[in-house]
C-alpha cells in the first residue's frame, strides 16, 4: 500500500497548530513510515503538488492571496482539514474585523512608526475587509477545533484518516482547548 | 531598473510567510536582494477595547512557537499597569517557563529546521531535505532533537498546564504554584537533556569547518548588538537592562532602561514588507543596524553565569577578536544557550522557596501605561500598552524580536546571494543557501506581522527582451 500523501499549510495564524503537530514528538518517527509529507512549511518543496490525500490547513483567510492559495489547495486535495480555531472560526485574526484594514494598518505603519510612515504597498498582499474561516471560502471535510488542538488529537485525526475513517472529534477537542 | 529577478517563494523551514527577491544586473549578477514579509496580523489594533487582564492570553496568540515570550512580556507590562511588585516566587517561576521555552524553541530551530542543511547538505535533494529526511538518514540526531524539544515543551506543560498557549502567566504573577511532583519530574529529565546538548555541541564544533564559506558570507559584517544583561553583566532573559555593543565588542551604551526604549530605538517602515526595521536612534537609519537574539546575547554578556555554559561561552568568543560577527554562528550560540538554560533550570528548581504558594499579587488597574520587556528566544521583545481608567486597552505598540534583525537579514541575503547565486546558471543549492541565511536568524514572522506569497515556485530567468534564458522549478 502506498503511503498517504499529506500536506500542511498555514494561512493567517500563529503556527501554533503546526507546533502542536510537532508535539507528536516520537510519534513523528512512527508516522514517517506511514505518510509522506509532500508540501509543508517544514519541507522545501515549493509547489503544491497534484493528488494530495489530506491537507491540514492552519489559520484563517485574511488576504486575497490566502484565498487564492486555499482554492488551489482545495482543487488538489481529497480531504481538507480545518486545523484549529482560526481555520474553523477565524478566531483571533477576525478580531481585526470590527476595525477594518485601514485602521489596523494606520496603527502599525503611521502611528507606531518613527521613519518613513505609510502602509507598505509593494510586494505585499492586500488585506481583505473581513478575515473569514475556511468554510466560507471552500468546502471543508473535517473540522478540528482547539487553540491549538493537542498533539494527541492531531495524532488521532491522522490515524483515523490513515485507516480510511472520518475522525469523530466529539468530546476530543473544543474551542479554545 | 533591471527587470531580471529571481523570486524565492515561499522561504521554507522558517516560521511564517516570506519571500525573497534577488534583483540581477545585465550580466546576471545579483545587484540587490530584498526580504519581503507578506503577513500582517494587526495585534497592535485588535487588542483595543479589551480589558488589560486579557492581554497575556490574547497576545500569546501572536506566536505558537514562542507564546511564552509574549505571555511574559505582556504580563510584565500588565504588572506595571497594576503598579504592583510581584511575589519573588512568581518571578522565579516565570523565569523557569522562559528558560524552558528557550530550550524548545532553539531545539526546533537547530534540529527540526536547520539540521537538514548541516547533515543532509545544502545541495541535497530538496524533496528529502527536511525533518523526515533526517529521521530516515540520521535517526539518532533526529531523535535527540525531538527529545530536547519535547523536554522544553513538557516543562512548559508541567508548570503552566498546556504546551502551547497556556494561560498560567497573569498580571501580578502566575496563577498556580509549582507542584512538588512537577519539580521532581523536571529534575529527573535534566541529565539526559544535558547529555544531548553537550554531544550536539561537540559534534557541531567538529563540523564547523565544513561551513567556512557559509560562515564567511551569511550576514557576516559589522553591526551593533543589543539585548538585556543582568546586574553583573551576565546573560539574562527575564529582567535586566539594555546593553549595546559594537562590532569590536566595545560597550557603546549600558544600563539603558528598557522602559525608555523609544528614546533609543526607532522603527522605520519598509515599503515592500510588512516587517518594519527598528534601528538604534543615535546612529540613525540604516547605520543604526543592530542584531538581537542568541548571537547578540553572547556578544553583549560578560559571562553566562553557569558553569558548563561559561566554558562554552569562552570558547565561542574565541571565534573572533571582537564580537562574533557571522550570523551563521547563531546556530552555535543557540546550542550554548540551550546548555545554559538547562543549567539555570536546575539551579532555580534547587532554590528552597521555589515551591512557595504565594505566587500572585492582586491589584486593580492603577496606572495608565505599562511596558514589558524580556528576551525571547529570538531576541528582545517589547510590549507597550495604554489603558483608560477602567483598564481597557486604548493603544498598543509591540516590537518583536525578529523585527530588530530586519536590516541585518536584508543585508545578509544580499551578501550570500552575491557569493553563491549566478543568474546565468541557477542552482537549487545556491538558492537554498540564501534561504539558510534567513534560517540562521530563526525569524518568527507570524510574530512580526503576517504574509502569503504565490504558490508557484517556478523560477524564470528572462533577458532584457523578455526571452527565457533559464528556468527551474524547485522540488517539483
Amino acid at each position: 500500500m502506498s503511503r498517504m500523501r499529506l500536506a500542511t499549510i498555514w494561512l493567517d495564524g500563529c503556527s501554533g497548530c503546526h507546533m502542536s503537530f510537532l508535539d507528536m514528538d516520537e510519534r513523528l518517527i512512527e508516522l514517517a513510515g506511514q505518510l509522506e509529507l509532500v508540501y509543508s512549511p517544514l519541507v522545501d518543496l515549493k509547489e503544491f503538488p497534484e493528488q494530495v490525500d489530506v491537507t491540514l490547513v492552519e489559520g484563517a483567510v485574511g488576504t486575497s492571496e490566502d484565498e487564492k492559495k486555499l482554492r488551489h489547495i482545495r482543487a488538489r486535495t481529497r480531504i481538507l482539514v480545518a486545523l484549529g480555531d482560526c481555520a474553523v472560526t477565524a478566531n483571533v485574526p477576525a478580531m481585526r474585523n470590527p476595525f477594518g484594514p485601514q485602521a489596523c494598518l494606520a496603527r502599525a505603519y503611521q502611528e507606531n512608526a518613527t521613519r518613513n510612515p505609510g502602509a507598505p504597498q509593494n510586494e505585499v498582499p492586500r488585506l481583505q475587509t473581513r478575515v473569514r474561516p475556511l468554510h466560507e471560502v471552500v468546502p471543508v471535510d473535517v473540522f478540528v477545533p482547539g487553540c491549538p488542538p493537542s498533539a494527541d488529537v492531531i495524532f488521532y485525526v491522522l490515524q483515523e484518516l490513515l485507516a480510511g475513517r472520518v475522525p469523530d472529534l466529539a468530546g476530543r477537542s473544543r474551542f479554545g482547548a | 531598473m533591471s527587470e531580471r529577478r529571481i523570486v524565492i517563494d515561499p522561504v521554507t523551514r522558517i516560521e511564517g510567510h516570506a519571500r525573497i527577491t534577488l534583483y540581477l544586473n545585465a550580466d546576471g549578477q545579483v545587484e540587490n536582494a530584498r526580504f519581503h514579509v507578506t503577513q500582517f496580523r494587526a495585534f497592535e489594533k485588535l487588542c483595543e477595547g479589551r480589558p488589560f487582564s486579557e492581554m497575556p492570553a490574547l497576545m500569546a496568540r501572536i506566536c505558537g512557537i514562542c507564546p511564552v515570550s509574549h505571555l511574559i512580556a505582556s504580563a510584565k507590562a500588565c504588572d506595571q499597569i497594576l503598579g504592583t511588585r510581584i511575589p519573588p516566587v512568581a518571578v522565579q517561576l516565570r523565569r523557569l517557563l522562559n528558560l524552558a521555552q528557550i530550550v524548545q524553541s532553539h531545539a526546533l530551530s537547530f534540529f527540526h529546521l536547520s539540521a537538514p542543511d548541516f547533515l543532509l547538505g545544502m545541495d541535497s535533494d530538496p524533496a528529502r531535505r527536511n525533518l523526515f529526511g533526517l529521521i530516515e538518514k540520521h535517526p539518532e540526531m533526529a531523535r535527540d532533537g525531538i527529545r530536547l524539544r519535547k523536554f522544553g515543551q513538557q516543562v512548559i506543560e508541567r508548570l503552566a498546564g498546556k504546551r502551547i498557549h497556556p494561560a498560567w502567566v497573569v498580571p501580578g504573577g502566575v496563577s498556580e504554584p509549582l507542584a512538588p511532583a512537577a519539580r521532581e519530574a523536571i529534575l529527573a529529565g535534566l541529565p539526559e537533556m544535558r547529555a544531548i546538548a553537550q554531544r550536539t555541541l561537540v559534534w557541531f564544533k567538529s563540523v564547523l569547518h565544513e561551513f567556512r564559506e557559509e560562515a564567511a558570507t551569511f550576514a557576516n559584517f559589522p553591526t551593533l548588538f543589543l539585548g538585556l544583561v543582568g546586574p553583573d553583566g551576565e546573560l539574562e532573559h527575564y529582567d535586566g537592562q539594555i546593553r549595546v555593543v559594537d562590532a569590536a565588542g566595545r560597550i557603546v551604551a549600558d544600563r539603558l532602561e528598557p522602559e525608555r526604549y523609544r528614546d533609543y530605538l526607532g522603527e522605520s517602515v519598509e515599503p515592500d514588507s510588512y516587517l518594519k526595521s527598528p534601528y538604534y536612534k543615535p546612529e540613525g537609519y540604516p547605520d543604526g543596524i543592530y542584531r538581537v537574539g542568541p548571537l547578540a546575547r553572547l556578544n553583549i554578556a560578560d559571562r553566562c553565569g553557569t558553569h558548563a555554559a561559561d566554558q562554552e561561552w569562552a570558547e565561542f568568543r574565541q571565534l573572533e577578536r571582537g564580537a562574533v560577527l557571522s550570523s551563521f554562528y547563531y546556530h552555535y550560540a543557540r546550542l550554548v544557550e540551550i546548555l545554559y538554560a538547562l543549567e539555570r533550570i536546575e539551579q532555580i528548581l534547587a532554590e528552597p522557596q521555589i515551591l512557595g504558594r504565594h505566587v500572585r499579587a492582586q491589584a486593580a488597574a492603577n496606572h495608565p501605561e505599562g511596558i514589558g520587556v524580556a528576551e525571547a528566544p529570538r531576541g528582545t521583545l517589547i510590549h507597550h500598552y495604554r489603558v483608560d481608567e477602567a483598564g481597557v486597552i486604548q493603544w498598543a505598540n509591540l516590537i518583536i524580536a525578529t523585527g530588530h534583525n530586519n536590516l541585518a537579514m536584508n543585508r545578509g541575503i544580499l551578501q550570500a546571494a552575491r557569493r553563491f547565486v549566478d543568474g546565468n546558471r541557477l542552482s537549487e543549492g545556491a538558492l537554498n543557501r540564501v534561504e539558510a541565511v534567513i534560517r540562521a536568524f530563526d525569524p518568527c514572522l507570524s510574530c512580526s506581522t503576517h504574509a502569503v506569497g504565490q504558490m508557484a515556485l517556478r523560477i524564470e530567468l528572462r533577458g532584457p527582451e523578455g526571452e527565457l534564458l533559464d528556468e527551474m522549478s524547485r522540488g517539483a
